[in-house]
C-alpha cells in the first residue's frame, strides 16, 4: 500500500514511494535483456549462425546415416523441429548465465533490495530470456522451406505459440538452475548434465517409439518431448505424432507454471545466509 | 500482517518521532563463527554515521541486515520504525543503499540505469524523467546521461552509483565503503556530496568504512571489533577519552619492548602496552614523558613519536591490539600499513 506522507517539517522531505506493483519492475527487468542483447552483436549474430551450421552439419550427416520412416521422408525434416528446440534452448542458457553475472557484479543485489515482489524479478528476467528465445527460434521458422514443409497460417500460429511456451518453460529452468550458482563453470557443468541430455532425449534426434525400453520411458518422462512432438504437430499436421497436441500443450504449459512456481520460490527464500 | 503496528509506525514517523535506525542486540552468527555480538544503538535524524571496523569486524554482515538481503539470527533493526526482517518492502522503500561492488550495467546508459532503479521503486514518466535529471544535477553528472556507463571513469561511475541510490529520494542512505576505488579528489568530493545532501534534504545516512581518514567525517561513529561495538561517539568524543598524548617508542625488537614496558610500569606507574616492537603510552604531556623514560632507561628505545589521539588510539585503547592485526585481512593489512606509515605520526 502506498502511504503518501506529506512533507513535515521544513527542509525535510517525506519519502512518497509508491508500491511499484510486478508488472513495471517485470517490464523493466524485461526490457533490460533486450537492450543488452542487441547491443552486443556477437550473441545476434552467434545465435542465430550456430544452430543454423549445427542444423545443416549434423543434419546432413544423420540423413545419409539413419533412415526414418516418417511420413515426409528426409532426416533433415525430422531433426528440423529439434533444431528449432535446440536453438531455443541455447538462448535460453546464454541469457540465464547473465544471472551469475549480475550477481557477481552486484546488479542483483541493488534489485534484490528495492521494494520489488520477488515474482516480479523472476518474471522479468525470465520473460527477457524468453522473448529473446522465442524470437530466434521463430526467425528459424524461415527455413522450413527448405526442407520441404511448407506451413499454412495456421501452422505458423500453432508453431509460434509453441516455440514461446518451451522458451519460457527452458528460460524459467534456466534461471532455478543458475540462481543458486556464483560461477558460470558450474552453471555449465549442470547445463551439460542436465539441459543438454534434456534436449537430446526429447525426441529431437530420434523418436521415443523407437528409443530401447529404459530410454524410451525416460523419453516420455522428459517434459521436454512434449514441447518437441507440440512443434511437430504443428508443423506435420498430417502426420501422426508420438502424443495429441492437447497432451502436449497441457503438459508443457503445465511445465511451465511448475518451473516457474520453483524459481520464486527459491528466489523468495530469506534467510540468515546473504541474499546474494 | 501487524497492520496496527503499521499504522502506528507511519504515525510517528509524519510527527518525526521515529528514530531513522535502530539496533537493539542484534545478533547474526553463520553457523559457529559469531559476526555480530549483540550490537545496540541507533542513528539520529540527519547524521552521518560512520561504522568503522578492520575487515572481518562484522560491518559487511551489518550492512547485509540493514539492506534487507538477510535476516538477523536474533535481536531487531528498525529504520523508520520498520523492522528489517518483517517488513523488508517497506523499509526498501526509505532506503537508499550504495553497495560497494559496481551494481550499475555497463552496457546501459546512464539515464536507462537510472530509469531501470526508478521503475524498481515504481517511479514512472515524467516524475521519473524529474528525479533523473534532479540526482544527475545532485552529483555533478547532469551532462552525462546518454552516455554509457563503461565508458565513464570509475569516479564518476561512483557518483552515478550514488545518483542510483537516491533515486527515489529515500529518507536514509546506506554505503557500503564508498570511497573504494576512489581517488583523493573524488573521495573528497563524495564527502562533499554527503554532506550537502544531509543538509538541504535531511537525509540520514549510513557509512562503512575501514578508513581512519573517512571515519573523521562523520558526525558519530561505532568502531566495531570482532562483531562487537568497541566504542560509540563523534571522532572528537571518542579522541578526548584517551588521556593527553599518544607516546610510541620504538625498540629493536619485542622483547626489549615488553622489556621497556616493565620497566616504565614499575617507575612511572603507567599502562604500557606492547604492539610488536614498540611500546604505546597514553600521557599528558608527552614530549616530557619522552625525555623522562630516555633519560632514565637509554639505549633501548631506538625511535620516538609524540602524537594527539587518533581514531585508531581509540581502537587500539579499547581493543588492546591493532587495527589491521585482524584475522582474515592479510592484503588489506599490507596496504593499509604501507600508507600508514607514510603518513606517520608527529
Amino acid at each position: 500500500m502506498a502511504t503518501a506522507t506529506a512533507a513535515t517539517s521544513p527542509g525535510r522531505r517525506m519519502a512518497v514511494v509508491p508500491n511499484p506493483g510486478v508488472w513495471t519492475p517485470a517490464y523493466s527487468l524485461w526490457l533490460r535483456e533486450i537492450v543488452r542483447f542487441y547491443r552486443q552483436k556477437a550473441r545476434v549474430v552467434g545465435v542465430i549462425a550456430t544452430p543454423l551450421l549445427f542444423w545443416v552439419l549434423l543434419g546432413s550427416g544423420f540423413a545419409r546415416s539413419f533412415q526414418t520412416s516418417a511420413g515426409s521422408g528426409s532426416y533433415l525434416a525430422y531433426f528440423f523441429p529439434g533444431s528449432v528446440v535446440m536453438i531455443v534452448l541455447f538462448t535460453a542458457i546464454f541469457s540465464m548465465m547473465s544471472l551469475i553475472q549480475d550477481r557477481n557484479e552486484g546488479f542483483l543485489l541493488s534489485v534484490l533490495a528495492a521494494p520489488v515482489s520477488r515474482s516480479a524479478i523472476v518474471l522479468g528476467k525470465v520473460l527477457g530470456g524468453a522473448t529473446l528465445a522465442a524470437i530466434q527460434g521463430v526467425i528459424f521458422l524461415v527455413f522450413t522451406p527448405l526442407v520441404g514443409i511448407h506451413p499454412d497460417a495456421a501452422a505458423i500460429g500453432w508453431s509460434v505459440l509453441v516455440i514461446v511456451l518451451i522458451s519460457f518453460e527452458l528460460t524459467a529452468l534456466g534461471f532455478a538452475i543458475a540462481w543458486p550458482m556464483d560461477s558460470p563453470q558450474a552453471f555449465h557443468a549442470i547445463v551439460n548434465l542436465i539441459l543438454l541430455p534434456l534436449w537430446m532425449l526429447s525426441g529431437a534426434l530420434f523418436p521415443a517409439d523407437r528409443a530401447s525400453g529404459w530410454l524410451g520411458f525416460l523419453m516420455r518422462l522428459n517434459p521436454l518431448s512434449y514441447g518437441v512432438d507440440a512443434l511437430r504437430n504443428a508443423l506435420f499436421p498430417a502426420e501422426h505424432t508420438l502424443f495429441s497436441m492437447q497432451m502436449n500443450l497441457a503438459i508443457t504449459a503445465g511445465f511451465c507454471v511448475l518451473v516457474f512456481g520453483a524459481s520464486w520460490a527459491i528466489v523468495n527464500r530469506r534467510t540468515h545466509q546473504p541474499a546474494a | 500482517m501487524a497492520t496496527t503496528t503499521q499504522a502506528e509506525a507511519v504515525k510517528s514517523r509524519i510527527a518525526g518521532e521515529e528514530v531513522p535506525i535502530r539496533l537493539e542486540s542484534v545478533t547474526h552468527d553463520y553457523g559457529k563463527r559469531v559476526a555480530l555480538d549483540a550490537l545496540s544503538f541507533t542513528v539520529g535524524r540527519a547524521e552521518i554515521f560512520g561504522l568503522l571496523g578492520p575487515n572481518g569486524s562484522g560491518k559487511t554482515t551489518l550492512f547485509r541486515i540493514l539492506s534487507t538481503l538477510m535476516v538477523p539470527t536474533s535481536g531487531t533493526a528498525t529504520i523508520e520504525g520498520f523492522d528489517v526482517a518483517r517488513e523488508p518492502n517497506r523499509v526498501r522503500q526509505q532506503t537508499g543503499i550504495v553497495f560497494q561492488a559496481r551494481s550499475l550495467d555497463p552496457k546501459l546508459t546512464v539515464a536507462e540505469n537510472l530509469k531501470h532503479q526508478g521503475h524498481l521503486y515504481g517511479l514512472k514518466g515524467a516524475l521519473l524523467k524529474m528525479r533523473i535529471a534532479e540526482v544527475l544535477a545532485r552529483v555533478g553528472l547532469p551532462d552525462r546521461a546518454k552516455e554509457l556507463v563503461e565508458t565513464l571513469s570509475g569516479g564518476q561511475q561512483r557518483r552515478v552509483e550514488l545518483a542510483k541510490g537516491l533515486i527515489h529520494s529515500p529518507q536514509v542512505l546506506l554505503l557500503d565503503e564508498p570511497s573504494t576505488g576512489l581517488d583523493p579528489g573524488a573521495r573528497r568530493d563524495l564527502w562533499l556530496y554527503l554532506q550537502t545532501l544531509r543538509e538541504q534534504e535531511g537525509v540520514t545516512i549510513l557509512v562503512t568504512t575501514h578508513l581512519m581518514e573517512e571515519a573523521e567525517h562523520c558526525d558519530r561513529l561505532a568502531i566495531l571489533s570482532e562483531g562487537r561495538l568497541v566504542a560509540l561517539g563523534s571522532p572528537a568524543e571518542l579522541k578526548s577519552q584517551i588521556g593527553g598524548d599518544v607516546v610510541i617508542f620504538e625498540t629493536a625488537g619485542e622483547e626489549q619492548a615488553a622489556q621497556l614496558a616493565g620497566l616504565m610500569a614499575n617507575r612511572f606507574a603507567v599502562d604500557a602496552v606492547v604492539l610488536g616492537n614498540a611500546v604505546r603510552v597514553e600521557r599528558e604531556q608527552g614530549h616530557r614523558f619522552v625525555t623522562e623514560v630516555v633519560e632514565a632507561f637509554p639505549g633501548i628505545v631506538e625511535g620516538v613519536s609524540v602524537a594527539k589521539p587518533s581514531l585508531e588510539d581509540v581502537f587500539i585503547d579499547r581493543t588492546g591490539h591493532r587495527f589491521w592485526n585482524e584475522a582474515g585481512a592479510a592484503d588489506e593489512t599490507k596496504k593499509a600499513a604501507g600508507g600508514r606509515t607514510k603518513k606517520g605520526r608527529h
